[in-house]
């Protein structure tokens, strides 16, 4: 067939691609994991500063990384990812740089939350939240309490086929780093190649990688023994109080959660009033109370009751010990490395 | 003017496609030539390293386990995809719309939450070993969910409705009288089936089988709900290129692989489906 | 009596297929009614997740979003899907290069359409909304409509078509008067099946959605909130989806007495 088809269809797509524009959103858009913070922290905020917001939901950092590096940002003001994603947004340039004198309740933070390795000073992102990974398990089930990493890697024959693994690369291969007592950060072939080799025989006991709903097979009992994040443990303790945390001895990583103003919101102070809002001690410490995550604001942790802190031991966790752990960084070029390591790992029989 | 008309037919859909599709894809397929730079944006540097790596044993092992399981996924939708349109052609015409709404019906739900319902059914404390426990069944059933048969399963189900409806399509109008002039003829009704209805319907069958297989081979939600994160298909990786490990060039060579190696799988399908109901279009 | 032995098989065949579709979602419906959050256990009878759903208006904003995209784009790839298909099979000469575009849509994993759509978009600096949606479910869904049209075609008799040109009807007439109604029930169901895909599409819809909350579509909802598994919310939404498509078809059944067009 001839090109003159071709060039015609491409110009009159290119003519309707001319007329394509609509409105864009009016005010602020924040973008957030579902159920992060307040259902009406956006109303509060509107109320509160005069600002029109809304917030949109992304399910994981990968899919709001992917968007926003496709379309450098466009659109978004603030968004709540990761900090190894934080830094990646900063390394592509796409991170505002931060004006503290725009953020006056930036004092509630712990100054532990100041000096983050991926971000010190908090020159590019706020932290949001903080936490540990380690084990979540039915106290009521296990005939022994876990303590280190390898009871999930290499199981007891009763809880064998009862485990489940976080299914994100970075905490999954997190897992293998800190049972060899390794970096979880670690880029050295040779020392990656153990760990995989560790993480495949660990898949043979293994119910199921589950980074979701593991919490809920805890409860229903499919499950006995998991690999999660402290404050989703949380949800499964606030259904049943025979589910234990526990950091394994060999140590945990520090992971923690930001927020990020974008270069190319055009929302910027509003954008700086949001995260102030987020900051006040009132908005931070409603997120820990009902996320039952930690977060790194010293009032709002303080405003915590003793009872809730015995409900859910693990949100008693100091900034001090926190601050012991290693946090996940973005590695580069190392990043090609993890992703062949965890295809490897999940492609294994 | 024969070969003019045709191209006027296709014309929107060829502007559409080249609009919204080959450009685009294109300057995103070319990023297969160039270096990821260090925090995972694009260096231009020209290299045909990420088109190497494709076929180490790693991926061709990946691509090999997805296809086999998008395969039979594929085989049984057929199937049971083309008895259930067999079935509903063959009945009253003024029902035969109502039987094609309400097989497709399920699927206006949301595919995650269909899935989560097969987990509830599959899992260890689900429904169906309730159900075999109530029934007096009390060994050890075994393990149904977060295996490959439950992926299997769950691709199945999803896809079926796309080929009741590629298989209607030409069952549909199947002129009964042909069918009636081959039992006339004395063949049975087995051998009208295989020999006459089966290959007049071939080209719905195929397009069945395409549809289940490519959208098989590039999901990536089924394995990681129904395998437990434990199976890959190609879209997994594929997916884990361009999001997780932010390697667009590796994930575009991926792609392009894929989709050559995809062309050269439906010329083998055109070519089989054109010889078998070649007999019947040496006439037209 | 051969016969009537086959239409019992075909019934047992309906049965059977049927029983495959509704299991799974008469547990979705059931588990609408759960009383507790948990997705795999009972705690008891409660319609208060509808009453959540109806409060919830980001949910329902999202599922009228998914509507449009869905009805629009499934008319758009219909009308373009069976005009490619007609025009390729009446074309003598099959071009490798021709095929290959139609058998793209199908085959490109849809994170690299949804990136590439994205970038180029972006690069062009459309202003992303519902319609950047809509245009990129039609890619996929006008080959898929082609698919099923041309399954039909391949055993199309186009001596028909060439009697009627002997009698003097023009080309537009011929489609319109001949094909068109022949080829109906393979319309139908291509335009079935484009509705279903865009219904359910994810990925592809979440990165040519705009920003905001105005394009945002119920498969981008509920992929958000599984961060807390399905809540049995969405089961219910699920359930209303299904049963006012039912409660659809009985209307449009009386409306016509039987029948849908082409039947």
């Amino acid at each position: 067939m001839g090109t003159k088809p071709f060039t015609t269809a491409g110009l009159s797509a290119l003519a309707l691609m001319a007329t394509l524009g609509a409105v864009q959103a009016e005010g602020l858009v924040v973008s957030n994991w579902d159920g992060y913070m307040a259902a009406d922290a956006i109303d509060s905020y509107t109320a509160a500063t005069g600002n029109a917001a809304e917030l949109v939901l992304h399910g994981t950092n990968e899919e709001i990384m992917g968007k926003l590096i496709a379309s450098k940002g466009k659109g978004y003001d603030v968004v709540f990812v990761s900090s190894p994603f934080a830094e990646v947004l900063h390394n592509l340039g796409l991170a505002e740089t931060l004006d503290h004198s725009k953020l006056s309740n930036i004092a509630n933070l712990y100054p532990e939350a100041m000096e983050l390795a991926h971000d010190p000073g908090n020159t590019f992102s706020i932290p949001y939240a903080w936490g540990t990974t380690g084990l979540c398990y039915r106290s009521d089930l296990l005939a022994e309490a876990p303590d280190s990493w390898n009871d999930l890697l290499v199981p007891a024959a009763d809880v064998s086929g009862k485990t489940t693994m976080l299914a994100t690369d970075r905490w999954l291969l997190g897992a293998g780093f800190l049972a060899k007592g390794y970096s979880v950060n670690e880029t050295d072939p040779e020392k990656v190649g153990e760990v995989r080799d560790l993480l495949i025989d660990a898949k043979k006991t293994l119910l199921a990688y589950d980074d979701t709903t593991f919490y809920a097979k805890l409860v229903s009992g499919e499950a006995e023994l998991v690999h999660a994040w402290d404050g989703w443990c949380n949800y499964g303790i606030a259904e049943n109080t025979d589910i234990k945390y526990v950091i394994p001895e060999e140590g945990s990583d520090l992971w923690v959660d930001t927020m990020v103003i974008l270069k190319n919101s055009e929302n910027k102070d509003a954008a700086y009033a949001f995260v102030d809002f987020i900051l006040d001690a009132k908005n931070h410490g409603w997120a820990a109370e009902n996320i039952l995550y930690k977060v790194p604001n010293k009032p709002a942790m303080e405003s915590l009751s003793a009872e809730f802190l015995e409900s859910f031991p693990n949100m008693a966790i100091g900034a001090e010990q926190l601050l012991s752990y290693e946090q996940l960084r973005d590695v580069g070029e190392g990043q090609r490395l993890y992703a062949r390591t965890v295809s490897e790992i999940k492609a294994a029989q | 003017m024969k070969d003019r008309r045709p191209l006027y037919l296709m014309a929107p859909a060829l502007a559409w496609l080249t609009a919204f599709m080959v450009i685009p894809c294109l300057l995103i397929l070319a990023l297969a030539f160039f270096r990821r730079g260090l925090y995972g944006g694009i260096e231009y540097t020209f290299t045909l390293e990420n088109l190497a790596l494709v076929f180490d044993p790693l991926y061709a092992g990946i691509f090999l386990k997805s296809a086999a399981i998008a395969g039979l996924s594929a085989l049984i939708a057929v199937i049971v995809g083309y008895a259930a349109a067999f079935a509903i052609a063959a009945a009253p015409a003024r029902r035969q719309p109502i039987l094609l709404f309400f097989a497709v019906l399920p699927f206006w739900s949301n595919y995650l939450v269909r899935t989560y319902a097969w987990i509830v059914l599959l899992n260890r404390e689900g429904l169906i070993t309730g159900l075999a426990q109530w029934l007096g069944f009390d060994g050890e059933l075994p393990k149904l969910l977060y295996t490959e048969s439950a992926v299997v399963v769950g691709l199945v189900y999803n896809y079926l409705p796309f080929v009741i409806l590629a298989c209607y399509a030409p069952l549909s109008r199947l002129n009964p009288e042909i069918a009636e002039a081959s039992q006339d003829l004395g063949a049975s009704a087995w051998t009208t089936f295989r020999r006459v209805t089966v290959p007049l319907t071939f080209p719905g069958i195929a397009t069945g089988f395409v549809f289940v297989f490519v959208l098989s081979i590039g999901n990536f939600v089924t394995p990681a709900l129904l395998g437990g994160g434990q199976f890959q298909m190609i879209g997994n990786l594929v997916y884990a290129q361009f999001l997780t490990a932010n390697d667009w060039p590796f994930g575009a060579a991926l792609s392009m692989i894929l989709i050559a190696i995809m062309m050269g799988l439906l010329t083998l399908q055109t070519f089989a489906s054109e010889r078998a109901s070649g007999a019947k279009r040496e006439d037209s | 009596m051969a016969r009537t032995a086959n239409s019992r098989l075909m019934l047992v065949i309906l049965a059977a297929v049927f029983a495959f579709l509704y299991v799974p979602i008469s547990v979705l419906v059931a588990l609408s009614f759960n009383d507790g959050g948990l997705p795999t256990a009972w705690t008891g009878f409660s319609v208060k997740w509808y009453g959540e759903l109806f409060r919830n208006a980001d949910v329902m904003s999202a599922a009228f979003n998914t509507l449009v995209v869905a009805v629009v784009s499934t008319i758009f790839a219909t009308l373009f899907g069976t005009l490619l298909a007609i025009g390729v099979e009446i074309r003598r000469r099959k071009g490798r290069f021709l095929e290959t575009i139609i058998f793209a849509p199908m085959i490109i994993p849809d994170i690299v359409l949804a990136i590439a759509l994205l970038s180029f978009f972006s690069m062009l600096n459309v202003t992303m909304g519902l319609h950047t949606v809509i245009l990129s479910h039609v890619v996929f869904n006008l080959a898929f409509v082609c698919s099923v049209v041309r399954a039909r075609l391949k055993t199309f008799d186009w001596s028909i078509v060439e009697a009627s040109a002997d009698l003097g009807a023009s080309t537009p007439i011929t489609m319109i008067r001949i094909v068109i109604p022949v080829m109906m029930p393979a319309i139908i169901a291509g335009a079935l099946l484009a509705f279903t895909l865009s219904v359910d599409e994810f990925i592809i819809a979440f990165f040519t959605a705009g920003a905001g909350r105005a394009s945002i579509t119920l498969p981008m909802q509920i992929f958000a909130m599984i961060r807390f598994g399905v809540t049995p919310e969405i089961n219910a939404l699920a359930t209303i989806v299904m049963a006012v498509s039912v409660i659809a078809l009985a209307l449009s059944q009386r409306l016509n007495r039987g029948g849908l067009p082409g039947q």
